[in-house]
């Protein structure tokens, strides 16, 4: 276990590298373009004496090794610099944020485990039932939606029409401000969730070892219970594990919408005050979650399943 | 794979979903192509502040915006923008893919150590934040849009062709092609390439779908189209702020995106269950 730990950590190391090497060009070899860029939308112009102002402040006009080792080193010691917008640093502007993103996100998740797996399951025991074919359309549909029409047609119902819930807006943090962003984010992974649950289960219950518990004459209940469930489980528990590390990324347009204090909202009002620092910084963060939980998923696989052995 | 057993189920239900598919998609091309003969006004230009505001009816059958513009015509030219976003990031993405899959499948080496590196580093990025950035530093419009989706979902036809091609090329038949004397290139794009189109043309389908949802995002958080031109993502940006006084406006563009990339989807999953009978229903 220890050593196929360490052989998975070994393996994430070049690709953090190169994830973090690939932000730094996007946005450090490119500011030229990215600041004047933002300008280009005939929104705003920049004046050239910031925009020199800001080249200088950045080290623009060091030697692009000199940057990138200086960067490197910063980051590595969880320096994400300084915004221009705050002056505070970055990783206390998004410190503020990240509580209210991973709460957004546990409750998508919590809606899409619950209805998804329940959808999948029971499709998957009725299969070309009446059941098996709503939630399939219910499926495909989820996986059909853009997340934010289907949030603001639930603010509409929800919110404007029937006045049940709030809008918009964080509130005071409780959980009625919650549910309508929880449910526009949770739709994908409960979608992506009912088809896999169904998948699984099917294949387990073609199994032979499913064939053999039915042939010793153990009931379908316990059938069920005892064999599919769990095996089934194994692949669920993967896709939501990967689900849930995207989900971060994935809130960004939810969190706009509904005005939701998180990471998410941060990058896009970053992006359009054109704080760099702030941008690049997100970024890294969504990236870098997105990374360490599939490699969380990826050492819990073969914790749970014996048979999944890395290296051949 | 031929030789595969045809599950009865999922063929039928294959058969369905690829009609209905088919279907959707066919309207939304045929929109898009025929957009100058079937609407009914410029979706730009054609402001009127007398109209602004109209519910839907039968004067205007979608209503009319704020600036008393007809929302059926706006919908209507929207498709070609939409459509050109799927159509062209996935060329893009495929054209990638499968140079980069089929090199690195068949020559191996270094150079496939190198793509199976670059595949690996671009699946852990999240593809919607990786377009963002891009369009984050190259600025609103078409061509943007194009560049951010079409050059960062490469990954899963690459795989797949590279897998194929190992999978391939101890056949007989490469290797009597390979006997005549073919050329790498010419037995990787004429006789690998023609058998692991089908799984392929299911990736680049579904794959569609996926840039137009990602062009609505995009569009909606202010970074891809821009208004007043008709893109349905550009359309819902606008709408959001009347979505209590003229709720119509965000009605309309988010069903044609969803009827859209609902053809797509159905389309793709069906069409998967004709090409590629191995595979299963699970969608990755």
């Amino acid at each position: 276990m220890i050593l196929v730990l360490a052989r998975r950590l070994a393996n994430v190391v070049p690709t953090l590298v190169a994830v973090i090497a690939l932000v730094f060009l996007l946005f450090s070899v490119l500011p030229g373009s990215f600041i004047s860029g933002m300008g280009e939308d005939g929104r705003t112009t920049i004046d050239p004496a910031v925009m020199e102002r800001m080249r200088k402040e950045m080290g623009l006009d060091d030697p692009l090794p000199e940057r990138f080792a200086k960067y490197i080193a910063h980051t590595a010691v969880g320096d994400l610099g300084k915004s221009f917008r705050t002056r505070e640093p970055v990783t206390y502007l998004i410190g503020q944020r990240i509580w209210p993103s991973l709460k957004l996100m546990f409750a998508a998740m919590a809606f899409a485990i619950a209805v998804g797996v329940t959808l999948g399951f029971l499709a998957a025991l009725r299969p070309g039932s009446l059941v098996d074919t709503v939630s399939m359309v219910a499926a495909i549909s989820g996986l059909s939606l853009s997340q934010f029409w289907f949030g603001l047609m639930l603010m509409y119902l929800f919110a404007l029409t029937l006045h049940w819930l709030p809008s918009f807006g964080y509130g005071d943090g409780g959980i009625r401000h919650l549910i309508l962003p929880a449910i526009a984010l949770g739709v994908g992974p409960m979608a992506l969730l009912a088809r896999t649950t169904r998948a699984a289960v099917l294949d387990v219950l073609n199994a032979d070892f499913v064939r053999t518990a039915r042939a010793k004459g153990m009931s379908e209940r316990r059938v069920v219970e005892w064999h599919v469930l769990r095996n089934a489980l194994v692949l669920v528990i993967t896709i939501i594990g990967l689900q849930f590390g995207s989900l971060m990324g994935q809130a960004v347009v939810v969190e706009k919408l509904f005005a939701w204090p998180g990471v998410g909202s941060l990058l896009i009002d970053s992006v359009f005050q054109r704080d760099m620092p702030a941008v690049q910084g997100c970024i890294l963060l969504i990236v870098l979650f997105f990374l360490a939980i599939n490699t969380l998923v990826d050492i819990a696989y073969v914790a749970i399943d014996p048979r999944i052995r890395y290296g051949r | 794979m031929t030789l595969m057993p045809l599950k009865l189920v999922p063929k039928l239900r294959g058969g369905t979903s690829l009609w209905i598919g088919g279907g959707l998609v066919a309207l939304a091309v045929f929109v898009a192509v025929a957009a100058p003969l079937i609407a009914r006004t410029d979706p730009v230009m054609d402001a009127n502040l007398m109209n602004a505001e109209i519910p839907p009816g039968w004067e205007f059958p979608f209503g009319t915006d704020a600036q008393g513009r007809d929302i059926y015509s706006r919908i209507v030219y929207g498709a070609r923008i939409s459509l050109t976003v799927g159509i062209g990031s996935q060329i893009l993405n495929s054209l990638i893919g499968v140079s980069l899959g089929l090199t690195a499948g068949y020559w191996g080496g270094w150079w496939d150590d190198f793509v199976t590196g670059l595949t690996n580093l671009m699946l852990a990025i999240p593809s919607l934040i990786f377009a963002l950035a891009i369009m984050a530093i190259l600025g609103p419009g078409l061509t943007s849009l194009l560049a951010a989706l079409g050059l960062t979902a490469w990954s899963y036809s690459c795989r797949i062709a590279r897998a194929q091609v190992l999978s391939l090329k101890s056949q007989g038949y490469i290797q009597a092609a390979r006997i005549l004397g073919y050329g790498d290139l010419r037995i990787m794009f004429t006789q690998v390439l023609p058998n692991i189109l089908g799984p392929l043309i299911v990736i680049a389908t579904l794959g569609m779908g996926t840039a137009i949802l990602s062009e609505a995002a995009l569009s909606f958080l202010g970074l891809g189209i821009r208004p007043p031109f008709p893109s349905w993502g550009s359309m819902l940006s606008e709408a959001r702020d009347q979505i209590n006084t003229v709720p119509w406006l965000s009605i309309f563009p988010g069903v044609a995106i969803f009827l859209t990339v609902l053809g797509l989807n159905l389309l793709g999953d069906g069409l998967r269950d004709i090409l590629d009978p191995q595979s299963t229903t699970r969608r990755s």
